[in-house]
């Protein structure tokens, strides 16, 4: 579903991703972690079409980026830290916006399936700029679900989340990855990432360090894998 | 032969379909949410309102010498408050990463721009449809010559055209508010002079002739720069 052969991207002389292989099958959830500047956010603007790649090949369900990048962006979901949402118009309004972006068919029915999904469906006239952060973000990710994509990238979703507001957002995740959609996380927070995640790449200095499965890697042993990954 | 060239049609008209759909939605979307916050029509009145308050007041002038600077100051009033509308309408799209949810959208990124300078120059029109008849009563000039608002209808689209553009390209920066009026004034001289002669020339009541090649200036203008943004705003807001 992605895959990325010899990926570089530089940003003027800085290089920030580093001849990056990376691949990822229907139905797998892969947590990418890393330090902060390993490249995580840089290498999920390239996957999502929003950056273009200075080297290398990216093709996600078959297609080429950035060449096919209107086919791509029709079969990506994404959630960053931010919400892309707008402030001034109510959550219903927000996806019908989106929905009429990515010609969604039969969009009110699905606009009450998303709202449904992420628990928003009673606070559908309510303006955005009123939710809370939890609120904005799961409303994100009723955005990034609402065209039924078969890639979601998620560019660290729990960030100023508090926990009550992560314990839903788990849900919801959960929730939108049981489809045999492809996931890709990025995020800080290994014992969230151990908790949803199917494989786990280390991401370091631009490159894939390491890269095991759940069923390699065990219970409990998330940490010991990310410490040798980054030391190694 | 015949299936595959119906298959083509059908495809480009879809293609089409979509476009025209994703304008439409950044239309709607801008203006459902300016009319909920009035954030941006009511920075862009009161300046502008307030510009030629201050003209007023500054310029004592007789009727005659009224006449010959009124588009001179409406330009100037129209180009100022403009500027502050191009960068708020940017800003918004910025500020909540919403610009990015825009670029993610499977359409072609022209439609994102053409639905954004729509936008921009609804809001225009909106201003000058306020200033004039205040302008009029202040100045005492009648301002509602077909003419006259013609030029400020392919003015506007001409300011629209290239502030548009380049406030996709400022608000990349963390400048953009000092960034748009020195990257967006020199560009639009050609429009400003165009504007200012083609409407002095209606309030002085100067023959066709005359007014004509500002007109055509006017109307190249806006077609090259429509043109131009249509080619290079993928470029311009891509990484």
């Amino acid at each position: 579903m992605i895959e990325v052969r010899k990926l570089v991207k530089r940003f003027g002389l800085k290089t920030v991703l580093r001849g990056l292989d990376f691949q990822a099958q229907p139905g797998e959830f892969v947590a990418l972690l890393g330090p902060n500047g390993a490249g995580k956010t840089t290498f999920l603007r390239i996957l999502s079409s929003l950056s273009r790649p200075s080297i290398g090949e990216v093709r996600i369900a078959g297609f080429q980026l950035p060449s096919q990048a209107a086919a791509v962006r029709n079969r990506l979901g994404v959630v960053s830290h931010q919400p892309l949402l707008y402030g001034d118009l109510t959550a219903e309004e927000n996806l019908r916006f989106y929905g009429r972006m990515y010609s969604v068919e039969n969009l009110d029915a699905r606009i009450g399936e998303v709202l449904e999904l992420v628990g928003l469906e009673p606070r559908r006239r309510d303006l955005v700029r009123n939710f809370s952060r939890g609120m904005q973000q799961r409303l994100a990710i009723g955005r990034a679900v609402l065209h039924d994509p078969d890639v979601m990238l998620f560019d660290e979703p729990y960030t100023g989340l508090d926990q009550d507001a992560s314990s839903m957002l788990d849900d919801v995740l959960r929730s939108v990855a049981g489809k045999g959609r492809t996931v890709v996380m990025t995020s800080h927070d290994l014992a969230r990432a151990e908790d949803l995640a199917t494989r786990f790449d280390i991401l370091s200095r631009g490159m894939i360090a390491a890269s095991s499965s759940r069923a390699d890697l065990g219970t409990g042993n998330l940490l010991t894998f990310y410490k040798n990954a980054l030391a190694g | 032969m015949a299936t595959d060239e119906i298959n083509a049609t059908k495809t480009r008209q879809a293609g089409a379909t979509n476009f025209l759909r994703a304008v439409g939605a950044v239309v709607w979307k801008d203006l459902s949410a300016e009319l909920r916050s009035r954030e941006l029509l009511s920075a862009m009145l009161v300046f502008a309102l307030l510009v030629i308050l201050i003209f007023n007041f500054a310029l004592e002038l007789d009727l005659q010498t009224r006449r010959s600077v009124t588009s001179g100051v409406l330009w100037v009033t129209f180009a100022f408050a403009g500027t502050l509308g191009l960068n708020r309408s940017m800003a918004v799209e910025k500020d909540r990463g919403c610009l990015d949810g825009l670029l993610l959208a499977p359409v072609d990124r022209s439609a994102i721009y053409f639905g954004k300078a729509i936008s921009n120059l609804a809001f225009m029109m909106i201003v000058e449809a306020i200033v004039l008849p205040v302008y009029s009563l202040l100045y005492n000039i009648n301002l509602f010559q077909p003419g006259l608002l013609l030029v400020i209808l392919l003015g506007s689209l001409g300011y629209v055209a290239v502030g548009t553009l380049l406030a996709s390209m400022a608000v990349q920066s963390r400048t953009r508010d000092v960034l748009l009026p020195i990257l967006l004034f020199p560009v639009v001289v050609p429009i400003l002079i165009a504007a200012v002669k083609a409407s002095g020339g209606y309030l002085s009541g100067a023959e066709m002739s005359e007014i004509m090649p500002w007109l055509n200036l006017l109307i190249v203008y806006d077609v090259i720069f429509t043109a131009i943004a249509f080619m290079v705003f993928d470029y311009v807001v891509e990484e």
